[in-house]
């Protein structure tokens, strides 16, 4: 079947559900995953000094931990929903991948949730301090290993490995675990996405703590409690730096399109600049782009190369080489791509017939036809190679917004930490208005990340392999509209009494003095 | 045996009966469950495949139609 005849308001009204869904439930979990570890560090003062104000520390962010974890859990199971109803062909095509790390990643919370966390909140002078610092840091470990299922699961998306094609079952099946577990990509995405939400937690403390002192209360909860974010927060940040640069140099690798689009380069350059800062002045056109379409940029040159390579020198790929291709490169263009997929696609329809039909040398011709091209089977539903290529802009917005803060958020952190060690955090308001306003600022990171990785490897559901298109179920669309809008309120109503909830606990804490 | 989990059903039934701001919390988390499996899950999302087929075999023989027609 061809792209035009699928029906494409579908595919995008369920696309616009799925990334609402997923964007709420990531306002949610990255404050949960940094927090926990934030607040392990402080019960652990707490249990190294046995002064009271870390555990008065301690408590007052477990407070607002729980609120966001109370508000955010279970966001995520619609997902799990959506899969099952709008993306069902996606579901079959990979269920035999998807389901060990998610069914780890659900026993693992019910067990740590159900325990660990009753220890957390509800043990405090019934357990021993040891016992329940423990169970602090499982609680931390627990909630970021979960998140490690989750993660492995979409790296396996962006980079499908270790798995083989069942044509009779029209299956994934896993042949190696542990190359799923530890492919480049997953490493990748787990380090780089964790270390983020470690970020956007320390900048959270950091500008919760920052009102306080510019309120001119419960300053010495906020002084210490700003000395632990910002070196947690450095410290991750930099980490954050360091998992982002390796980040881009595996999207390159299996995913050069995202990665062209990331950076705007339509055309491939040796010596690649990297654009630093950078304006369209119009939407490029994809079939026909020109370097005018520049409003303004400031490049940085070799640094695409290296970053791509690690060689200053080295050739990168723009779209418009990905799409015609290259070979002096070695690089397949989209055509030929389209042309073998549609070799797959039909190959596979004749091998189930052939099979149907007991056909067994029409079967074993159609079989190998269909796994010499297996490859680019994704690509078979396309026409115009045009249509391969991601929302250029919007990939390239939301990748420099997030590089941006991040580099923000290394300086903020810098800065409150030397003012903090020596004293002067309260008279450098603002320093403290910096540090608060950094707060929506580290959520429109996490959201913008995550805008790059999914926005960024469209029009992929499974890299190479399965677009959106051929993923969704083949379902009346006025359901998935009528739900996306449904989604729409609740996840706002919960948002807003999230924010709700937090400022009355913020506001109402009881000024505990300046020591 | 019994005392140990007399204990534990303490830990936990006094844990909930001294929450403050947990009660709130409790409320919104019984409602937004409520929502999400009695209203979404029953009237809105259920399993196309294992709705709509029964078994493995149609499912598998489907998905294939869907992506090779």
């Amino acid at each position: 079947m061809l792209m035009e005849h699928f029906n494409m308001a579908l595919v995008n009204w369920s696309r616009a559900q799925f990334a609402l869904t997923a964007l709420y439930h990531w306002l949610f979990v990255p404050l949960t995953l940094g927090t926990s570890f934030i607040l392990a560090i402080m019960e652990t003062i707490y249990v190294k000094t046995g002064k009271d104000i870390w555990k008065r520390i301690t408590k007052f962010w477990m407070t607002l931990f729980a609120i966001n974890f109370a508000i955010g859990v279970a966001t995520g199971i619609i997902l799990e929903f959506e899969f099952g109803t709008n993306w069902s062909n996606y579901s079959w095509f990979v269920g035999d991948i998807f389901g060990a790390p998610l069914a780890i990643e659900g026993i693992m919370a019910f067990f740590m949730e159900s325990t660990f966390f009753a220890v957390m909140f509800f043990g405090w002078n019934k357990v021993s301090k040891g016992f329940h610092l423990t169970s602090t840091w499982l609680v931390a470990i627990g909630s970021n290993l979960s998140a490690l299922w989750i993660l492995v699961a979409n790296a396996w998306m962006q980079n499908p490995v270790g798995m083989h094609f069942n044509p009779e079952t029209a299956r994934n099946e896993m042949m190696n675990f542990w190359t799923i577990l530890f492919s480049p990509t997953a490493v990748n995405k787990f380090l780089h996405t964790i270390s983020s939400a470690y970020v956007m937690s320390a900048i959270f403390v950091l500008g919760v703590s920052a009102w306080f002192l510019l309120k001119k209360r419960n300053e010495a909860l906020a002084k210490r409690s700003m000395i632990v974010a910002s070196t947690f927060g450095l410290i991750m940040s930099i980490f954050m730096v360091v998992t982002g640069d390796e980040s881009a140099r595996e999207i390159y690798r299996v995913q050069p399109m995202k990665f062209a689009s990331m950076e705007g380069l339509y055309y491939g350059e040796t010596n690649a600049p990297l654009v630093a800062i950078g304006f369209f002045d119009r939407t490029p056109s994809p079939v026909n782009p020109k370097t005018r379409e520049w409003a303004a940029k400031i490049e940085i040159p070799n640094l695409l190369s290296y970053m791509a390579t690690m060689n200053p020198h080295a050739f990168v790929p723009g779209i418009h080489d990905l799409v015609h291709g290259n070979e002096a490169h070695g690089i397949i263009s989209y055509y030929d791509r389209i042309k073998m997929g549609k070799l797959a696609i039909a190959a596979l329809k004749e091998f189930k017939m052939a099979k149907k039909a007991a056909n067994d040398s029409t079967a074993k011709a159609a079989l190998k036809t269909f796994e010499a091209n297996y490859k680019y089977f994704g690509y078979g539903y396309y026409n115009d190679p045009h249509k391969l290529i991601p929302n250029v802009p919007l990939t390239f917005y939301s990748f420099h917004t997030m590089v941006g803060l991040g580099m923000l958020f290394v300086l903020i952190f810098l800065l409150t930490l030397i003012y903090g060690v020596k004293g002067k955090l309260p008279k450098k308001r603002w320093m403290l208005y910096i540090a608060l306003w950094a707060i929506p600022l580290a959520y429109l990171a996490q959201e913008t990340g995550w805008m790059v990785a999914e926005f960024g490897r469209q029009p992929w559901v499974v890299q190479d392999y399965m677009p959106t298109l051929s993923a969704v179920s083949n379902i009346d669309q006025t359901s998935v509209i009528i739900t996306f809008f449904l989604f729409g309120v609740v996840f706002t109503v919960l948002l807003i009494a999230e924010i709700k909830i937090m400022l009355k606990q913020i506001k109402q804490l009881k000024d505990g003095g300046q020591q | 045996m019994a005392e140990f989990f007399k204990k534990i059903f303490y830990f936990y039934y006094d844990g909930f009966r001294s929450m403050t701001v947990g009660k709130k919390l409790w409320i919104i988390v019984i409602i937004k469950l409520f929502i999400i499996f009695a209203i979404f899950k029953l009237f809105f999302f259920p399993d196309f495949l294992k709705t709509n087929f029964k078994t493995d075999q149609q499912r598998s023989d489907y998905v294939i139609e869907q992506l090779t027609k």
